[in-house]
């Protein structure tokens, strides 16, 4: 039977593990920062305001109704993207964004393609069950 | 024979009567959301999708957290013989709790959102839910004083609340430009907090289950043995270290996913306890399941097993790999939240609130078929998903993908089977609410209370 005392110690010994690991990662973020211009910052306000992710998913957290964005900037370009935000879809409203708007959302999914890559076959699996880029 | 309880209704039951209605609100909005999938741009210009799945998504998790907040206050009363420090504080939390969750809601229809992916709100309607938070640990940990010598529920909710405040707290470290202005540096500890903040809500739930299991049994030598804590401490070490399955595709540190990777095998451990135990579980369902609340329990058995070996094959990155992004996962969160979640809720809202006011036995037959009603349609929902979540995956990994709109045209027979399986499990789940929610409602009204004889479901 497990005592009182060790019980303790283990619920002591994991909080401390966790808030340790914690903050090392709030300290050692995977990206060092960089700054971003404010154009960028307002795309992602708009990103929020308008709820994006109830639709579209970004490394694939998000909505299923729309398609993933993650890559969009490079994969279709910055024309493409334009047109659809301005007359929206069957299935998205038009939100009747202001030429600054579209640019700042533009900036965000140009920020948010050069993060990295969302596609799961650009992965290679290893025997031992990881993953790699 | 057993008289009702008519006592005049207090504010655990209250806080459990207010999750009956935001399960309903999230039932109804779920099936909303549902006929999107099917008819693309319906109620486009009014309640679009973005307005619809927060309200199903918000009502669902305020169903979940303000039950098993109910719910457990209504246990320590039970427990500690009503010694508990103070039920104002319990009342403040409530109405902090109540209005703030409907100024959430409201918040939607008027397209004010907080724009973050799964659970999300303006940031300033979290300062209400901290304070109501803060006020139930203070409450609590008076109540308790230690949590030395106690049986394993009350270490279980303990930590529930400390870790749900923490991890709470931590998903609005995004307001900060240090963590928001590099994307994956802000999903990174998004999915860090979210991912605890599940297993923390799940903690009280569990802790409540255990409590009415012993209550039901009369066995409280359980709650105090050695496995119990043993299984306590594989569900707090996979609460605060396996949240890293979510972001296996995220270019983040290799170690998260390796440590996840691990901890999560620690389930293993879990699974076969279940299945070591399966004969005398089923005898145990046979002896209690005239009890409606034992029989929830039992349902949340059955789901409990189904979706702890779909989460651990999810675990393995090389196999999320093919369902992140799909619609397993969201057979996972549903499986999960109604399945589990649901049912454990259930089963505790059962045992809380049937008892008083009215007699049951004129529902007797609506709430039977309800459960069943609710349990074979959820096992399809889960199906539609998990298949149209395959196919999605097959799409994901071809060399030559056909164009998203023509993928999704490809899934629709799948969205048609949710959709139905969707609507008869609100409907299942609608008529084994029904009585306990009239039940409470004459009470309120009928402040004398009616003696009534008390009848077993």
């Amino acid at each position: 039977m497990l005592s009182e005392k060790q019980k303790l110690v283990l619920i002591i010994f994991l909080t401390i593990a966790f808030l340790s690991y914690s903050v090392y990662l709030y300290t050692f973020l995977p990206y060092k920062q960089r700054k971003i211009s404010e154009q960028c910052v307002k795309g992602m306000d708009l990103w929020q305001k308008y709820n994006c992710n109830a639709c579209h998913q970004v490394y694939g957290l998000g909505g299923y109704l729309g398609p993933d964005l993650t890559n969009v900037y490079s994969k279709r370009g910055p024309e493409y993207i334009a047109a659809f935000l301005q007359s929206g879809t069957q299935i998205m409203p038009k939100f009747n964004f202001s030429e600054d708007e579209i640019k700042s959302l533009l900036a965000f999914l140009e920020m948010m393609d050069k993060s990295g890559k969302a596609d799961p076959r650009t992965y290679k699996i290893n025997k031992d069950g990881t993953i790699e880029y | 024979m057993e008289q009702l309880n008519t006592e005049k209704i207090t504010t655990p039951k209250l806080f459990i009567l207010s999750g009956l209605f935001l399960v309903v609100f999230g039932l109804l909005f779920g099936i909303v959301g549902a006929f999107q999938y099917i008819i693309p741009g319906l109620f486009k210009e009014y309640l679009s999708f973005e307005k619809v799945r927060p309200l199903h998504v918000s009502s669902v998790i305020f169903w979940i957290i303000i039950t098993a907040v109910g719910g457990t206050w209504t246990y320590i009363l039970e427990y500690t013989q009503k010694k508990i420090y103070s039920s104002i504080l319990i009342k403040i939390q409530l109405i902090l709790f109540v209005f703030t969750f409907i100024a959430i809601l409201i918040s939607y229809f008027f397209g004010v959102f907080g724009g973050r992916e799964y659970w999300e709100f303006p940031p300033l309607l979290a300062l209400p839910i901290v304070l109501g938070w803060v006020l139930f640990i203070i409450n609590f940990i008076k109540t308790i004083k230690t949590i030395k010598h106690h049986p394993v529920y009350v270490w279980m909710w303990f930590t529930g609340t400390v870790f749900f405040l923490f991890t709470f707290l931590e998903s609005y470290l995004w307001i900060f430009p240090y963590f928001r202005n590099n994307v994956v540096n802000d999903m990174t500890i998004q999915w860090k907090s979210y991912g605890s903040m599940v297993g923390s809500w799940n903690m009280l739930i569990y802790g409540c289950s255990i409590y009415l299991m012993d209550k039901i049994s009369g066995n409280k030598a359980y709650a105090r043995s050695n496995i119990a804590f043993a299984l306590y401490f594989t569900g707090l070490f996979n609460l605060m270290f396996n949240w890293g399955h979510h972001i296996y595709v995220l270019p983040t540190h290799n170690f998260i996913k390796h440590i996840s990777y691990l901890v999560s095998m620690t389930e293993l451990f879990i699974i076969g306890r279940i299945i070591y135990k399966w004969n005398s579980t089923l005898s145990e369902a046979k002896k209690n399941f005239y009890r409606s609340s034992y029989r929830f329990l039992a349902a949340a058995d059955v789901w409990i097993f189904l979706n702890l070996l779909l989460a651990i094959m999810m675990s393995i990155p090389a196999i999320n790999l093919y369902t992140h992004g799909t619609h397993i996962t969201v057979a996972h969160t549903m499986g999960t939240t109604i399945g589990i979640n649901t049912m454990l809720l259930l089963a505790i809202a059962y045992e809380t609130l049937s008892n008083s006011c009215i007699s049951f036995e004129p529902y007797k037959k609506l709430m039977k078929s309800g459960y069943w009603i609710a349990n074979f349609s959820l096992f399809i929902f889960w199906i539609s998903l998990i298949i149209a979540g395959i196919l999605k995956s097959k799409w994901q990994m071809s060399t030559e993908q056909i164009p998203f709109a023509e993928m999704k045209e490809m899934l629709k027979p799948y969205f048609y089977s949710f959709l139905i399986a969707g609507t008869v499990l609100a409907t299942g789940l609608i008529m084994v609410i029904y009585p306990l929610v009239k039940n409470q409602v004459l009470c309120i009204l009928n402040t004398e209370g009616k003696q009534i004889e008390k009848t077993e479901l």
